[in-house]
């Protein structure tokens, strides 16, 4: 019975392709990628919609006030208003702008978006892009997102949205780095760069009751955290919306976008952040797989989708919490703690490999990332060189 | 179902390169160049070689792309005007081609079969990576970090 209903939608395709049997294999595959790419977007605009109402209702909450409660029931439609009201928003294009570009940048973010998504495992079996390198093609289509918000802030000839945009370069390759060093550890240790590989070998507990997930492990846990924070920057969001920092450059490379164009530049922003919480889900939290043996009949796309709310709902939380970040100690942020930390989470997961993957490696992994830490903290304490600030480009 | 794909990626490869030579705006002439190199790596997933298919838009749309549109934004002062037509690049152009068409025809795998080979997976790649080349490998590896390290020398704050 549970088996049944975790293979729903698995065998709901297999259903729908079996009415074009007998039609040519060209034919199948299309239309066998037609219902993915439908499926994806149907359950991934809808959670667009479900988490732009439901920030606003958390921030809300955090700031000791009711949120949007007027349209629907507690204000539930409100995507449904918020996206008319952006379809019927008159487009306006600059007229120094550069209209192709101008037009282009939206489409590619949004498109670079939802590509990445393809490759998460949403369940047993439910993997919408199979692909043997998935880690890298996830990497590879999401490093194109550097190129569309340059042509965003380039294609509006405005200097508030090409500094925007240079801020947002600067910073997303800047984090690019840990982000994918922090997912090496993952790949090292499975030996596979397939996503379905990666939960696979996430299956089991040790002594029967911890979950075999890489986020228990130390050098988990860490490449984990630093997985987030990088994933945070890549989305330019709060607290590393520098990019688009309302009090300093407007919007960045939005400023000159409006109506729908600016909501699909909105829309990707979410979905990348779906497609990196996605990610950090399948590496270090288990994927679809359940936390304990006893809740294993809940079907696998549950958890998968009760782990990406989870996170989701920490970047809300993080939003609601911290101020923006000063540019010159994020990129020093970058560069002198989270990539030597990255690394070292590398050389911990092999620690934990060659020492036998039980508890001494556990504790051996512990112990390097211990010593790499205490050390890199120790080095970048600034607290005991407080002087007044020097200006290099200003009195 | 296949030379129809590529055909049509054939179509845009030549189309964005010959739009990345002839564009008047040097920084349309570099997003088509993009353009292009994307049809590129659709070729090798056609033809079954997803590494490097992947490993081509990650190098050179993530980073030779941004690196091309930076440098033209900051080294250029006509970045939005046009450009006349470059006879100093038009001839070595005919000259590379020239010679690459003559190499080609000139080797003698051409006239051999190739055998029909398993499709290479990652880890294959991978496996061979960290044995047979990895001394290549750790070569590259140093190098760009002394690219790295060069680059962060170079932009250093200078002591007053």
């Amino acid at each position: 019975m549970s088996k049944s209903i975790d293979q729903v939608f698995v065998n709901a395709k297999q259903w729908l392709l079996s009415c074009l049997a007998g039609s040519p294999t060209s034919v199948v595959q299309v239309v066998s990628s037609l219902i993915n790419i439908f499926a994806l977007l149907a359950v991934f605009l809808t959670l667009f919609a479900l988490i732009s109402v439901l920030e606003r209702k958390i921030l809300a909450r955090m700031q000791n006030r009711y949120g949007p409660n007027r349209v629907g029931p507690f204000g539930l439609f409100q995507p449904i208003a918020d996206g008319i009201k952006m379809l019927i928003k008159e487009d306006i294009v600059p007229a120094r702008a550069d209209k192709i570009v101008h037009f282009l940048a939206p489409v590619l973010i949004a498109a670079v978006a939802i590509l990445t998504l393809g490759v998460i495992p949403y369940g047993r079996n439910m993997t919408l892009f199979t692909i043997d390198g998935g880690i890298l093609f996830f990497f590879a289509v999401g490093s194109s997102t550097e190129l569309a918000v340059f042509m965003a802030g380039w294609g509006s000839n405005n200097k508030f949205s090409m500094l925007g945009a240079m801020r947002a370069i600067a910073q997303m390759i800047s984090y690019e780095l840990p982000l994918i060093i922090t997912v090496l550890p993952v790949v090292m240790v499975v030996g596979s760069l397939t996503p379905g590989r990666i939960v696979a070998a996430q299956a089991g507990y040790t002594f029967g009751v911890v979950p075999r997930w890489f986020v228990f492990t130390p050098w988990g846990v860490t490449a984990f955290i630093l997985f987030f924070v990088s994933g945070l920057v890549e989305s330019n969001r709060t607290p590393f919306d520098v990019p688009e920092g309302e009090s300093e450059i407007v919007a960045g490379h939005m400023t000159e976008y409006s109506g729908f164009k600016y909501a699909t530049f909105f829309m990707a922003e979410y979905i990348g952040m779906f497609a990196v919480s996605g990610l950090a889900v399948t590496l270090f939290l288990g994927g679809w797989h359940a936390p304990a043996r006893t809740l294993e009949f809940i079907p696998s796309y549950l958890w998968f989708f009760a782990k990406l709310s989870v996170l989701l709902f920490v970047y809300v939380w993080v939003r609601g919490t911290l101020p923006r970040t000063r540019v010159d100690q994020m990129m020093n942020f970058a560069w002198k703690f989270m990539l030597p930390m990255a690394f070292t989470c590398i050389i911990a997961a092999a620690v934990w490999h060659y020492t036998g993957r039980g508890l001494r490696g556990w504790l051996w992994s512990l112990v390097v990332i211990a010593v790499v830490y205490i050390a890199l903290s120790t080095l970048l304490d600034t607290r005991r060189k407080f002087a007044p600030r020097v200006y290099r480009f200003a009195e | 179902m296949n030379s129809a794909a590529l055909i049509i990626i054939a179509i845009v490869t030549l189309a964005a390169a010959l739009a990345a030579a002839t564009l008047r705006k040097l920084m349309h002439a570099a997003l088509s160049f993009a353009v292009a190199l994307v049809g590129i790596a659709a070729f090798f997933f056609l033809l079954g070689a997803e590494f490097v298919g992947l490993a081509l838009v990650f190098i050179y749309i993530g980073a030779v792309a941004v690196l091309i549109v930076f440098t033209i934004l900051l080294t250029r002062r006509d970045v939005g005007e046009g450009r006349g037509f470059n006879w100093g690049g038009a001839i070595i152009a005919v000259a590379v081609f020239g010679g690459l068409t003559w190499s080609i025809l000139k080797t003698q795998s051409l006239a051999i079969v190739a055998p029909r080979m398993p499709a290479l997976t990652v880890k294959q790649i991978g496996v061979a990576l960290m044995t047979t080349y990895v001394w290549p490998l750790q070569c590259v590896g140093l190098l760009l970090t002394a690219a790295l390290i060069g680059a962060l020398i170079l932009v250093m704050e200078e002591k007053r």
